[in-house]
C-alpha cells in the first residue's frame, strides 16, 4: 500500500495526524531552514524529540524538512538542522540544497535523505544524479507532472517517488520562483515563505475589496465574493490578450480520483501539503486519505466526503495530474 | 571584469536571431557570449540550423561561447536534447538545470543563473565537479554574492547585470494559455512578442513580463552602478540578457563605465535612451523586493571606476 505522509506545523497537528492514520509526519524546526516559516508554526528541539519518540512509540515515522536554501556565511545554522534532525531521530531528512545534500551524506552516511521539492527534480535523469551522488533514498515530485509521466518517471527512477495529493498547488517550478521576493523582499528559498502575510494588505474600494501583496494589486473581489489569500500566482491580472487568472485558478489539488492511478504508476509515496494549516485540517485530510486508500486496496468504492472547506477558494483540480492544457 | 551575454530568451524570428549574434560577434565588446534555445524546447529546432554558423562568428570574433542547457527538462525529447548538448566535443556547456551534471560527468562546464547556489557550500560543490564560472541567481543579496565570491576564488562569478529578471519557469505556457490555445498545438504566439508579453495588475500598474512558459519582472535589472561594489566583492563577469533593443550599445555602455569612460549616471543615462520606457530595478541585490531600484546607491560606484578598467 502506499504510505501517506501528513503534515504536521505542530505537535499538536503531528498526534492529530497519528490519530486519523497517517503512516509519516513531515515538519520543520521552527526557524529559517525550512519552507513553511511563519510565526507561531513548527517545533523546537525539544518538541521535535519529544514528538519523534511519540511517533515512533505509535508506529509512524517522521521526516523532517529542511529544505530552505542556507544563506551564505550561515550554512552552520543549517548543518546544526541536519545534526539535531538526526540526533532526535528523524526517519528521514527532506533536503533540497546540494550543499546540504553533500554535507549530509559526508557527515551523516546512514541518514536517510528524501529530495525535496524544492530541488525540483523533474526528470529520471535529475533523479538519477541526486541518488547517485547522495545515497537518496526518495524524490519528492514536482506538481508539474501527469499521470502518465509519474508513471515513466516512476518505472525510470533511481529511488522512490512520493508526489502530492492534496493542498496548495504550485504552477511554478518548485524552489525556482522569485516571484515572491520580486513583489515582498521574501522568497520560498530563502526565507521559507511565499506571498507573506505580513506584506500583505486589503482595502475596500468602490469595486470591492482589492488584496494586495507588496504594493500590488493581486485580485479584487465583488461584495458576493469571498475574498481570497493574494498568493502571487494565484491572482487576478491584466495582458493586452485579456486579463483573469493568467496563471492559475484560486484552486487547491485533489488527486482523491486518481489514486488508483498513481498506484499503478508506482508511487512510493502520497504527501498532503500543509503544514501551516490548523488540526481539522490536518485530522479531516488524512482521514479522508486514509479511507479512501483502504477502499483502493479492497476494490470497493471510497466514500468521497467532499474536502472543498480545506481547499483555497473553495475549489480543487486535478492540477496537472490531468494535464488538460498539454 | 569580463562583460557575458545571456542567451536570447524570446521567441526571435531565425534570421533574425542569427543576424542579431552576428552583429553581437562583430561589434559588441563582450568576453563570452552564451547562445541555445533554453527556454522552450518546441523553439529549439527554429534556431538549430544557425547555431554552428553562429557559434563559429562569435568564436572568430574572439568570443569565448557556451552553450545554453534548457532551464526545466520533464519531456523524454527535452532528456535528449540535454544529453546531445553534454556531448557536444569541445563546447563549453552553461548548465541551467542539473539534469545535465550527470551526463557532463565533471567535465568542465559553466553554472547558469537556474541553478540554485544560494550558499559557498553549493557553489564549492559545483567547482568541485568541474563548474569553471558561476552566473549566480539574480535573486541573491549582495552580502551572499561576496560570501560566494571569496570563497571560490578560481572560479568566475558573474552576476546578472542587464535585462528582465526571469523569475519562474513553469511545465504550463503562459502565452498559449492567454491565447486559449493547448501547449502542444500552441502556434508558436509568443513570437508576437520579441520582447515578452507586459502582465499589468488590475490597477494597471506594470508588473511581470510573460514568455511562454518563463515569467520575467517587468523591471530591468541594472547594475551598472553598483558594477565597483561587485569588482570589490571577487565578481569576475556580468552578465546582460538581450533584450528588444540595441544590446550591442548596451555594451558599449557597459564597457565604457567599466574602463572608466563614462560614469555611472552618464552610463544609466545612456541605458535609459538605448531601452526606453522600462523602468531599473536592483533590490534584489540591496536584500529588498525585487522590482525596486535605488538610485543613490549607483553613486557608490564612483572613484573606483578607473580601478576596474584594469581587467
Amino acid at each position: 500500500m502506499m504510505e501517506l505522509i501528513c503534515p504536521a506545523g505542530t505537535p499538536a497537528a503531528l498526534r492529530s495526524a497519528i490519530d486519523a492514520g497517517a503512516d509519516a509526519i513531515y515538519c520543520g524546526f521552527n526557524d529559517e531552514t525550512n519552507a513553511r516559516n511563519f510565526p507561531g508554526l513548527n517545533f523546537s528541539r525539544d518538541e521535535m524529540r519529544k514528538s519523534i519518540a511519540l511517533a515512533h512509540g505509535r508506529g509512524a515515522r517522521v521526516l523532517v524538512a529542511i529544505n530552505t536554501f542556507p544563506r551564505a556565511s550561515a550554512v552552520e545554522i543549517w548543518h546544526r538542522a541536519v545534526d539535531d534532525a538526526v540526533s532526535a531521530g528523524a526517519d528521514a531528512l527532506i533536503l533540497a540544497d546540494i550543499g546540504l545534500m553533500d554535507y549530509t551524506a559526508r557527515r551523516h552516511p546512514s541518514q536517510r535523505l528524501h529530495v525535496s521539492v524544492q530541488a525540483a527534480a523533474a526528470n529520471p535523469d535529475a533523479i538519477a544524479f541526486y541518488a547517485e551522488t547522495f545515497g537518496a533514498k526518495r524524490v519528492v515530485l514536482p506538481r508539474v507532472l501527469s499521470v502518465p509521466e509519474i508513471a515513466e518517471i516512476t518505472r525510470e527512477s533511481a529511488c522512490e517517488t512520493e508526489v502530492f495529493v492534496f493542498g496548495g498547488l504550485c504552477v511554478m517550478a518548485e524552489g525556482r520562483c522569485s516571484l515572491s521576493s520580486y513583489a515582498t523582499g521574501k522568497s520560498p528559498n530563502m526565507q521559507g515563505v511565499c506571498s507573506p502575510p505580513s506584506h500583505v494588505t486589503y482595502e475596500q474600494t468602490a469595486e470591492g475589496t482589492k488584496s494586495s501583496l507588496g504594493g500590488f494589486a493581486i485580485n479584487r473581489f465583488a461584495a458576493t465574493e469571498p475574498a481570497g489569500y493574494p498568493t502571487l500566482c494565484k491572482g487576478r491580472f491584466s495582458t493586452a490578450q485579456g486579463a483573469g487568472y493568467i496563471f492559475e485558478d484560486p484552486v487547491s489539488l485533489d488527486a482523491t480520483t486518481l489514486l488508483k492511478g498513481l498506484r499503478d504508476a508506482g508511487v512510493t509515496a502520497l504527501k498532503i501539503e500543509g503544514r501551516q494549516r490548523g488540526r481539522a485540517y490536518v485530522e479531516s485530510v488524512v482521514r479522508h486519505f486514509r479511507h479512501a486508500l483502504a477502499a483502493l486496496e479492497s476494490g470497493s468504492e471510497a466514500d468521497i466526503a467532499s474536502l472543498k472547506p480545506f481547499t483555497e477558494g473553495q475549489a480543487s483540480t486535478l492540477g496537472a495530474y490531468r494535464k488538460t492544457w498539454r | 571584469m569580463q562583460l557575458s551575454l545571456g542567451p536570447v530568451l524570446y521567441n526571435w524570428a531565425p534570421e533574425r536571431w542569427r543576424d542579431f549574434y552576428f552583429r553581437i560577434a562583430d561589434e559588441a565588446p563582450l568576453d563570452v557570449v552564451s547562445v541555445g534555445e533554453i527556454v522552450c524546447s518546441k523553439r529549439s529546432p527554429f534556431f538549430a540550423d544557425h547555431i554552428p554558423a553562429v557559434v563559429e562568428r562569435l568564436q572568430n570574433a574572439g568570443k569565448q561561447v557556451l552553450l545554453g542547457s534548457l532551464i526545466l527538462v520533464s519531456l523524454r525529447r527535452e532528456r535528449r536534447q540535454t544529453e546531445e548538448l553534454a556531448a557536444v566535443e569541445g563546447a563549453m556547456v552553461e548548465v541551467n538545470d542539473l539534469t545535465c551534471l550527470r551526463a557532463l560527468a565533471g567535465r568542465p562546464h559553466a553554472i547558469g543563473p537556474f541553478v540554485n547556489i544560494y550558499n559557498e557550500a553549493s557553489a564549492a560543490f559545483h567547482v568541485a565537479h568541474g563548474a569553471k564560472r558561476i552566473c549566480l541567481p539574480p535573486e541573491l543579496p549582495l552580502a551572499s554574492v561576496a560570501a560566494i565570491a571569496k570563497a571560490i576564488p578560481d572560479v568566475t562569478t558573474e552576476m546578472f547585470a542587464f535585462g528582465r529578471v526571469p523569475l519562474a519557469i513553469s511545465a504550463r505556457c503562459y502565452h498559449a494559455r492567454l491565447h486559449k490555445l493547448a501547449k502542444d498545438n500552441c502556434r508558436f504566439v509568443c513570437e508576437k512578442d520579441p520582447d515578452g508579453l507586459l502582465l499589468n495588475t488590475l490597477e494597471q500598474q506594470d508588473f511581470l513580463t510573460i514568455n511562454g512558459v518563463q515569467t520575467l519582472s517587468h523591471t530591468c535589472a541594472n547594475l551598472l552602478g553598483e558594477a565597483g561594489l561587485l569588482h570589490e566583492s571577487k565578481v569576475g563577469s556580468l552578465r546582460l540578457s538581450p533584450q528588444d533593443c540595441d544590446m550591442v550599445e548596451i555594451a558599449r555602455i557597459f564597457r565604457d563605465v567599466l574602463n572608466g569612460r563614462d560614469d555611472a549616471d552618464g552610463g544609466n543615462r545612456r541605458l535609459a535612451a538605448a531601452y526606453p520606457g522600462v523602468p531599473f530595478s536592483n533590490g534584489f541585490l540591496w536584500a529588498e523586493p525585487g522590482h525596486l531600484y535605488h538610485r543613490a546607491r549607483a553613486g557608490d560606484m564612483q572613484g573606483v571606476a578607473p580601478k576596474i578598467g584594469a581587467v
